[in-house]
C-alpha cells in the first residue's frame, strides 16, 4: 500500500506542478493540437512559439519543428493528432530514459552535494531532500557550507530544527571546505546514511568561485573517495536560455549528476531541462512543486511531456 | 546559435554589400536573425515578434537601401528601437512628504534578490546622503529576518523588525522612521508566487496601509519567458513603479528585462551586478540593449577609444602593424593609452565576447604594471631590437623591474609571437590587425 500512495502522491504532485504548465502549454499547443486539422507551415509556426515560450529554447525548438516539417513533407505525418504522438516521442526521447534513481553508496554515508545560482532554491531544495530520506527512515546530516550568504547557515539551522535532523555547522565567513571537512568526520561517526551538503549560491560565471567550488568537491572525495555520490544542481524553473550555461559550467567545475528542477509550482514551464538533457546530457532527478517540504517529487519524463502536450 | 547579431547580420548581408542592392526581402531576412537573437536573449515571443515588425518597418522606410553599410545601419536601427523601448532612465528616490519619509516597497518571486537588493538600495541611498531605514516584512521565510538584520549591520542602517502581520509591520515601520528622522524606507517583502492569490492580497494590504511611494519590482535577469507573465500578474494587482534587474553581473542576455518593460511600460531603475553592497548601479538602456543584441557595450566603447587616442599616433600606429616595424615602445605606448580609457576589467568587459569571458577578479591589472615596468627597463637599443637581449640583459632588465627572468622571458616570447601575427595579417589582408592584448 506503501507503494501505491508513494505512487499516486507523485502523479498527483507532477500535475499539481504541471498544472500550470499545462494550462499554459494547452493553450498553445491545444490551440494548435486540440482541433483535428492538416498539417500546415501555420501550425509549425504555432507550435514553434508554444515551444519557446516554454523556454525548451530556440534551438531545440527549431530542431524539433524541423523535424517535424521534414516528417510532414515525406508523408509520415498529416494531421493534428499524428503530430501531437510525433512531438510526444520527440520530447520524450530527448529527455532520455528516467534516471531518478538516488546514487547510494555502498557503505554510508551517501554524500550529496548541492549547487546552484543565488537565488534559485537550493536551501530550501535541501530540506526537501532532507525530508524525503528522512521519511524513507534514513539518518539525514546536513553541512551548513554555505558560510558566505548572510543568514544562511541560520536558515538550514532551522530546516533541521523543524524537520529533526542534526546539521554541522561553523560560524558564517568560515572556510566551506572546513565545515564540509568537519561535516564528512560527523557523519562517519554518526553513522548518518545521507550527508546533504549546501553550498553558497554562486554565478557560474565567477571562476574564483567555481573553483571554490571544486575544491569542496575534491575535499569530500579526498575523505571519501567514492564521495559525492550525487552532484546536484538545483534549477530554478523560470530560468530561461541561461540555464544552459548554467548547466554547463557547474558540470565543468564538480560534474554535476542531476537537476533539482525548483519552483515548478508557478506558470514557468521549465522547458529549458528538454535543451539541457538534450545539449549536455544531465537529467532532471528530481522536482519541487511547492514550498512545503514534503513539495518534492522524482522527475517522471513521460508524466512532464504528457502534461506539456496533454 | 549566434555569437553576435552582428555575426549573424554580416552572413546575410555579405553578399550583398558589394553590389549594393538591398531588398526588402534581404532586410526581412536579416530580421529574422535579429528575432532569433532575441529570442536566444529570452525575450518573450510575443514581444520579439511585435518589435522585429516595427523594425523592419523603420528600416523598409528609410534609406538602408542606399546605404554603404547595411549590417550597422540595420543594427543601429535596431539598437535604437531598443533602447526607444526600453525608455529614459529614471533613477530618482521618493523624497520626503513633509515630516513623511518617502516609502520603496519591494516585490519579487523567491530568489529574484530582494533582501540584498534592500541592503543595496539603502547603501546607495546614504551614499546620496539620505537616511535610510529598512524594514524586514519577510517573515515567510526561515531567517529572512535575520539576513536583512545582518545586512543593516554591515553597513550601519537601521533595520526595523517585529513579530506581527506583515501589513503592521510596516505600517509601525513607517511611524518609527518618522520619529527615528529617517527619509526613507525601503520595505523587504517576502517573495511569492504570482498566482498564489493569498499572498498576493498580502501585498496588496501592505500597499494600501502605507501607500508607498515606489513600488519596485526586483526581477532576476536570467528569467526566461516567464518573465512578462510574471510582471504583468504583480503589475496587474499592485500596479508596479518601476523595475530593479538583478543578477546581471553573469552571462544572461537580460531579454527579460525588455520583455518586463514591454509588457508594464515602467521603468528599469537600476541593476544589480554582483554580490557586494555597492554593487547596484543605476540603469543604462544603451548598454542592456547592446547586451540584448549581444553587442558587447560597443558603442561606447567606441566613444571612449576616439576620446583618447590621438588620432595621429594612430595612423602612424597603424603604419606600423602594416609595415610590421612594429616594436616593444610601441607596445608601451599601447598600454598606456589603454590605462587611460579606465579600469581595464571595465574596458574588456565592453568588447564583444570577451566581456562574458572575464569573471571580475580575473584581471590582473598588476601584470600591466609589471610589463611596463619590464619595458622601461630596457634601452632603447633594446626595445627596437628585442632580439639582442640575451641572458645577462635579461638577468640586468628583470633585477630593474623588480620582476623574475621568466617574466622577462615571457613578455619577450609574447611579443615575438605578436609580431608574427602581425605580420601574417600585414600580408594577408593588408594590415589592420590590431594589436593584441599579451594575455596569457
Amino acid at each position: 500500500m506503501k507503494l501505491f500512495r508513494a505512487f499516486k502522491s507523485t502523479a498527483e504532485g507532477v500535475r499539481r506542478g504541471l498544472a500550470k504548465t499545462h494550462d499554459r502549454i494547452a493553450r498553445g499547443l491545444g490551440k494548435a493540437l486540440s482541433i483535428r486539422r492538416r498539417i500546415d507551415e501555420e501550425l509549425c509556426e504555432e507550435l514553434e512559439e508554444a515551444m519557446i515560450e516554454a523556454d525548451i529554447g530556440v534551438q531545440t525548438t527549431m530542431q524539433i519543428v524541423d523535424d517535424i516539417r521534414e516528417a510532414w513533407s515525406e508523408g509520415e505525418i498529416d494531421d493534428t493528432a499524428e503530430l501531437k504522438e510525433y512531438l510526444k516521442e520527440e520530447l520524450k526521447r530527448m529527455l532520455g530514459e528516467a534516471d531518478v534513481a538516488i546514487r547510494m553508496a555502498d557503505e554510508p554515508p551517501t554524500v550529496i552535494l548541492v549547487a546552484g545560482v543565488n537565488g534559485s532554491g537550493k536551501t530550501t531544495s535541501i530540506a526537501k531532500l532532507a525530508k524525503h530520506f528522512r521519511d524513507e527512515g534514513k539518518k539525514v546530516l546536513l553541512a551548513a557550507s554555505d558560510t558566505f550568504r548572510a543568514a544562511a547557515v541560520e536558515q538550514l539551522e532551522i530546516w533541521s530544527e523543524r524537520l529533526g535532523v542534526d546539521i554541522v555547522k561553523h560560524q558564517t565567513g568560515a572556510d566551506p571546505g572546513a565545515v564540509t571537512y568537519d561535516a564528512l568526520d560527523a557523519a562517519l561517526a554518526r553513522q548518518s546514511d545521507v550527508l546533504i551538503v549546501d553550498t553558497a549560491g554562486r554565478l557560474h560565471t565567477k571562476k574564483n568561485l567555481m573553483e571554490e567550488l571544486g575544491k569542496i568537491r575534491r575535499v569530500i572525495q579526498r575523505r571519501i573517495p567514492s564521495a559525492p555520490h550525487e552532484v546536484i544542481l538545483v534549477l530554478d524553473a523560470t530560468t530561461g536560455q541561461n540555464a544552459i550555461k548554467q548547466a554547463q559550467l557547474f558540470n565543468e567545475a564538480i560534474d554535476v549528476t542531476g537537476l533539482f528542477l525548483a519552483k515548478l509550482d508557478g506558470t514557468a514551464k521549465g522547458g529549458i531541462v528538454v535543451a539541457i538533457k538534450n545539449e549536455i546530457d544531465i537529467p532532471v532527478k528530481f522536482i519541487g512543486v511547492g514550498e512545503q517540504p514534503e513539495d518534492i517529487e522524482p522527475f517522471d519524463a513521460d508524466k512532464f511531456v504528457e502534461a506539456m502536450i496533454g | 546559435m549566434f555569437e553576435t547579431i552582428s555575426n549573424a547580420l554580416e552572413n546575410v548581408f555579405s553578399g550583398f554589400r558589394k553590389k549594393g542592392k538591398l531588398t526588402e526581402k534581404n532586410i526581412k531576412e536579416g530580421m529574422r536573425d535579429i528575432r532569433m537573437a532575441l529570442l536566444e536573449a529570452d525575450v518573450s515571443y510575443k514581444v520579439a515578434r511585435s518589435f522585429v515588425k516595427s523594425c523592419t518597418e523603420k528600416a523598409v522606410g528609410q534609406e538602408v537601401i542606399k546605404s554603404i553599410q547595411p549590417t550597422q545601419q540595420i543594427v543601429k536601427i535596431v539598437h535604437d528601437e531598443l533602447i526607444n523601448l526600453m525608455g529614459e532612465a529614471d533613477t530618482t528616490l521618493p523624497a520626503k512628504d513633509g515630516s513623511r519619509p518617502g516609502v520603496i516597497m519591494l516585490l519579487g518571486l523567491q530568489g529574484s534578490g530582494k533582501t540584498t537588493t534592500a541592503g543595496k538600495l539603502a547603501h546607495l541611498a546614504r551614499r546620496k546622503g539620505r537616511k535610510p531605514m529598512l524594514v524586514a516584512a519577510d517573515v515567510q521565510r526561515p531567517a529572512g529576518v535575520k539576513q536583512l538584520q545582518l545586512l543593516g549591520e554591515q553597513i550601519d542602517v537601521p533595520v526595523f523588525t517585529e513579530d506581527f502581520t506583515p501589513p503592521r509591520i510596516c505600517k509601525m515601520a513607517v511611524k518609527f522612521a518618522q520619529k527615528e528622522g529617517c527619509d526613507l524606507v525601503i520595505l523587504d517583502t517576502a517573495g511569492r508566487l504570482h498566482i498564489d492569490e493569498a499572498l498576493m492580497g498580502e501585498l496588496e494590504e501592505i500597499a494600501n496601509k502605507v501607500k508607498p511611494d515606489q513600488r519596485l519590482l526586483v526581477a532576476n535577469a536570467m528569467t526566461g519567458q516567464d518573465a512578462i507573465q510574471s510582471a504583468d500578474e504583480f503589475n496587474r494587482k499592485l500596479g508596479i513603479d518601476g523595475v530593479i534587474l538583478t543578477m546581471l553581473d553573469g552571462d544572461a542576455r537580460g531579454g527579460a528585462a525588455l520583455s518586463i518593460r514591454a509588457v508594464t511600460g515602467k521603468p528599469i531603475k537600476f541593476v544589480g551586478v554582483g554580490e557586494k553592497i555597492d554593487n547596484l548601479e543605476e540603469f543604462h538602456p544603451d548598454r542592456l540593449a547592446g547586451r540584448i543584441l549581444g553587442m558587447g557595450d560597443v558603442v561606447s566603447l567606441v566613444e571612449k577609444a576616439q576620446e583618447t587616442v590621438d588620432k595621429e599616433k594612430a595612423i602612424e600606429f597603424q603604419k606600423k602593424i602594416q609595415k610590421a616595424t612594429f616594436t616593444l615602445d610601441d607596445m608601451l605606448e599601447q598600454f598606456q593609452q589603454l590605462k587611460r580609457m579606465g579600469p581595464l576589467s571595465d574596458l574588456l568587459g565592453k568588447i564583444p565576447g570577451i566581456g562574458n569571458m572575464i569573471g571580475d577578479e580575473e584581471i590582473d591589472e598588476s601584470e600591466f604594471a609589471r610589463v611596463e615596468a619590464i619595458i622601461q627597463s630596457m634601452t632603447i637599443e633594446e626595445r627596437l631590437h628585442p632580439e639582442i637581449i640575451d641572458g645577462r640583459r635579461r638577468l640586468r632588465i628583470s633585477s630593474g623591474s623588480g620582476t623574475d627572468v621568466q617574466e622577462v622571458n615571457a613578455l619577450l616570447k609574447d611579443f615575438k609571437q605578436m609580431k608574427k601575427m602581425i605580420k601574417k595579417g600585414a600580408k594577408g589582408k593588408g594590415g589592420g590587425f590590431p594589436a593584441g592584448l599579451p594575455l596569457r
